[in-house]
């Protein structure tokens, strides 16, 4: 007997001859086809409650994006906390993250910052102090502290840009790099733009800034 | 146990319709005084005002399990109207609550101790939340002072459901408890429907109160919309009236936002062929001219030619599953996107949405209805579609001297059963032959597990199902060997609680969807797929209590199903089908629609 159905064989039907990218966007010309990573930052405004940051950072995981950092803090309102998250995705992730954030009961507002948000780091780095002079001279470069010292080591607050972090980092690392801790990007809108507030939830997330790069802004 | 005999089951054909709720009520004549008063009673404990949060949320039935930490809610439950039905195993409470809410379109209850009840319900849990179906979870938890101790029977069960609940809440306070099972019951259902659980400290409930819960209502910081962006909708209008090839396609969401009724009008008003995802079957009526039936990895040729070849695509309520999809490269290639759905986060997911419409199905539909004032001109197109129909129907070979082929046991029960009956199923290839040889014209009568692909879903979901439905509807579990023997403990239940409920077993003495993969994809290697021995389902049910068929071949099965319908009580038919029957057609995960294969040289 013979098995399966009857019909035209797969070779004998018309195929259409269109075809999509892997974000499910029609490739035409006309229409931008795929899209690169770009950094960028997420602001999130939450409910001060226990198992906010499990449910947030159980979301990012589960969905597998890229995230950068992740910091979390209480704000003006004690009943309010606020989490940064810095992600690499391209535009589709970044929408998605913004949705599925909106999504958890707990979230109040998400909004991704503009390109000129203040983002701020802190390092606390320790180095070895052979040449103590040396140290503060880098240390003083970067507006950093020095806010532990041995005879040994010494250790230096560091605020600042990702970028400046990372660029004291290599400068200090001449001296010999014991330990490093980093706090990951906090960030602010600017001026009285607000950053993640109740009512920007109204504001549909297709109207994120897709145009713009991520430019990192200049150290204030 | 004589509150079990009292249960009034939705079999009791005295009954009429929907008078199930007050029926069902163990005794309620004679108790009827004191069941009234002690509801009034004002609640004294956390327990207490749980059971209230239920009853002012209209709950009437619940499923579970008992256990230590969950036994102040099972104490409370006592003096309450709700019909608790005890269920063998907490796997089968979440599944027999999430069917009763997908035929219901209420929250189902299910209820389970703390630690291995909480964990034994997780799989259910899952299951919903990947259909979307309403559920509400409570679960015993540990004293407060315990919790973190790893004490006795204890589970982080918010931790372990964060991923596959809507939402969840640990009860820290005795006065809140109550008003926190009304917010989850309330969240389960609101917007985009889904899982939602209460952890429940023992002595949270034990503790004392008398605070009435609050009604149920959703928290603020939730919000959903319900009309979509009028400019938008006019674009997708516009877009439907100009073109050629349009199809429209239900998802679950069609059926979950009650749009079933709003989007037949708008298929058949404007002539649009309308193919369903597989949780949106029942949403249009399959035998319609217009109708499709399902796409996706086991749809039909046609439903699968028609997505691929069509210029403009309406997707309601559907969150493009690579089931239904295949590979995104050659998904409906040539279409824009109408997208309709109640959560933002399901546009432009998986497939870019040029048109996206946030809001509930139902007004959106009808949005969609004002805003389109000419039909497409389609007729080239839907020819082109019945064309399809006849090249690549579904017709099936049944030589009398094989052995039975499963497609003409589906279509006799589906025969012998009215257009409302209601269809469950296991996971496998029964549950696509379900699928496909099973002609759905209502909504609300196909329970099955999409998303999860659950085996041992069918049994439970019957009995929550038998529970919800309606007197005269016939509720028919079509089931696969390996998935029955998973879940069917569950008989016990549908005995003691007289369900009259009709399970049958498609026995190919394999894991047959392992075992047709095999086929295909490695080299025919059985491994572990060959049961080789099943148990003898028939004489199995009579163990239980339940009456047992056998089908053999051709001669026993138009009359053994009529037998097997019309026993007043859970029936279960040993069916003895073709052990190498495949399903066809079938896209291979990741592959072409277009290119799905009628045969196995086609794989
Ligand atoms: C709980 C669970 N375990 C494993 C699987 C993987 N699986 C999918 S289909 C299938 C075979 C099902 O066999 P059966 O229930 O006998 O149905 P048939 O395919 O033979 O109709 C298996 C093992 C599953 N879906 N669910």
């Amino acid at each position: 007997m013979k098995r399966g159905l009857e019909g035209p064989e797969p070779e004998e039907r018309p195929s259409p001859t269109g075809r999509r990218n892997k974000q499910g966007i029609r490739i035409d010309p006309e229409v931008e086809a795929t899209h690169e990573p770009r950094r960028t930052v997420i602001s999130a405004l939450v409910t001060h409650e226990p198992g906010v940051l499990s449910d947030v950072s159980g979301l990012f995981s589960r969905r597998q994006f890229n995230i950068e950092s992740l910091t979390v803090g209480p704000t003006e309102d004690e009943d309010r906390a606020r989490i940064t998250i810095v992600v690499e995705e391209p535009d589709p992730g970044i929408d998605q993250i913004e949705k599925q954030l909106r999504k958890l009961v707990p979230v109040i507002s998400v909004r991704e910052l503009e390109p000129d948000a203040m983002r701020r780091e802190l390092a606390l780095i320790k180095v070895d102090a052979e040449r103590p002079d040396q140290v503060a001279a880098v240390a003083d470069m970067y507006d950093g502290k020095t806010v532990d010292s041995s005879p040994e080591t010494a250790t230096i607050e560091v605020t600042g840009a990702r970028q400046k972090i990372e660029a004291a980092i290599d400068t200090f690392s001449q001296f010999g790099i014991r330990e490093i801790s980093r706090t990951g990007t906090t960030a602010l809108a600017r001026g009285t733009d607000r950053t993640a507030a109740p009512s920007s939830t109204a504001q549909p997330a297709d109207e994120a800034n897709h145009d713009d790069q991520y430019t990192p802004a200049d150290d204030d | 146990m004589s509150e079990r005999a009292a249960k009034v089951t939705p079999a009791d054909d005295e009954q009429d319709d929907d008078q199930i709720t007050d029926s069902a009520a163990p005794d309620a004549a004679t108790d009827a005084s004191t069941e009234s008063e002690t509801t009034t009673d004002p609640v004294t404990t956390g327990a207490e005002s749980v059971v209230r949060a239920l009853e002012n949320a209209g709950v009437e039935y619940a499923f579970g399990v008992q256990g230590g930490a969950i036994m102040p809610v099972y104490d409370a439950l006592y003096d309450s109207d709700i019909y608790h039905v005890t269920m063998a195993h907490e796997q089968g409470a979440a599944h027999a609550a999430d069917a009763y809410g997908i035929v219901s379109g209420e929250p189902g209850v299910c209820l389970a101790t703390s630690g291995p009840g909480a964990t034994n319900l997780v799989t259910g849990i899952a299951d919903a939340d990947m259909d979307s179906d309403p559920l509400l979870a409570l679960t015993g938890q540990v004293p407060t002072e315990f919790v973190g101790n790893d004490a006795f029977q204890e589970t982080d069960t918010t931790g372990v459901t964060t991923p596959v609940t809507k939402e969840n809440t640990f009860s820290s306070d005795s006065d809140h408890v109550g008003s926190d099972v009304s917010e989850a019951f309330a969240l389960a259902r609101e917007g985009r429907p889904g899982p939602t659980l209460v952890d429940l400290p023992k002595d949270i409930t034990n503790g004392e109160t008398d605070r009435e819960p609050d009604a149920p209502k959703v928290p603020d910081t939730y919000e959903v919309q319900e009309r979509a962006d009028e400019e938008i909708v006019a674009a997708a209008a516009e877009r439907i009236e100009n073109a050629d090839r349009p199809v429209l396609l239900l998802g679950g969401g069609v059926i979950k936002g009650e749009a079933s009724e709003a989007c037949r009008e708008f298929a058949i008003e404007h002539e649009i062929p309308v193919i369903t995802t597989m949780p949106g079957i029942g949403s249009f009526p399959e035998d319609h001219e217009l109708s499709l039936e399902m796409a996706g990895m086991h749809g039909t040729g046609y439903a699968n030619m028609a997505i691929t070849h069509c210029d403009t695509l309406i997707g309601i309520g559907t969150r493009f599953d690579d089931r239904l999809t295949g590979g995104i490269e050659t998904f409906a290639p040539e279409a824009e996107l109408i997208h309709v759905d109640i959560d933002p986060a399901e546009i432009s997911k998986n497939i870019y949405a040029d048109y996206p419409l946030v809001g509930d199905a139902e007004t959106v539909v009808e949005q969609l209805s004002d805003a389109v004032d000419e039909s497409p001109e389609a007729k080239k197109w839907r020819a082109q579609c019945q064309q399809w129909k006849s090249d690549y129907s579904m017709a099936y070979d049944a030589p009398e001297d094989e052995p039975v082929q499963p497609e003409f046991v589906i279509e006799a029960l589906d025969e012998a059963t009215s257009d409302r009956a209601i269809v469950t199923t296991g996971v496998g290839q029964h549950q696509m032959w379900a699928c496909q040889y099973w002609t759905y014209t209502e909504p609300r009568t196909w329970v099955s597990s999409h998303g999860l692909g659950t085996m041992g879903y069918g049994l439970p979901s019957a009995i929550g199902a038998r529970i919800a439905a309606d007197d005269d509807q016939e509720v028919v579990c079509i089931d696969g060997d390996g998935s029955f023997l998973m879940t069917l403990q569950g008989l016990s239940v549908a005995v003691r609680e007289e369900l009259d409920i009709t399970v049958a077993v498609l026995n190919n003495e394999y894991i047959g969807m392992v075992r047709q993969w095999q086929d295909a994809f490695f080299d025919g290697r059985h491994s572990a797929s060959d049961y080789g021995w099943m148990p003898e389902f028939d004489k199995l049910a009579e163990a239980f209590g339940a009456c047992g068929f056998r089908i053999d071949d051709y001669d026993d099965v138009a009359e053994t199903i009529d037998e097997a319908i019309s026993y007043d009580g859970p029936s279960v038919i040993d069916v003895h089908i073709d052990p190498d029957a495949n399903v066809y057609p079938m896209v291979p995960s990741g592959g072409d629609n277009g290119q799905f294969a009628l045969t196995e040289d086609q794989l």
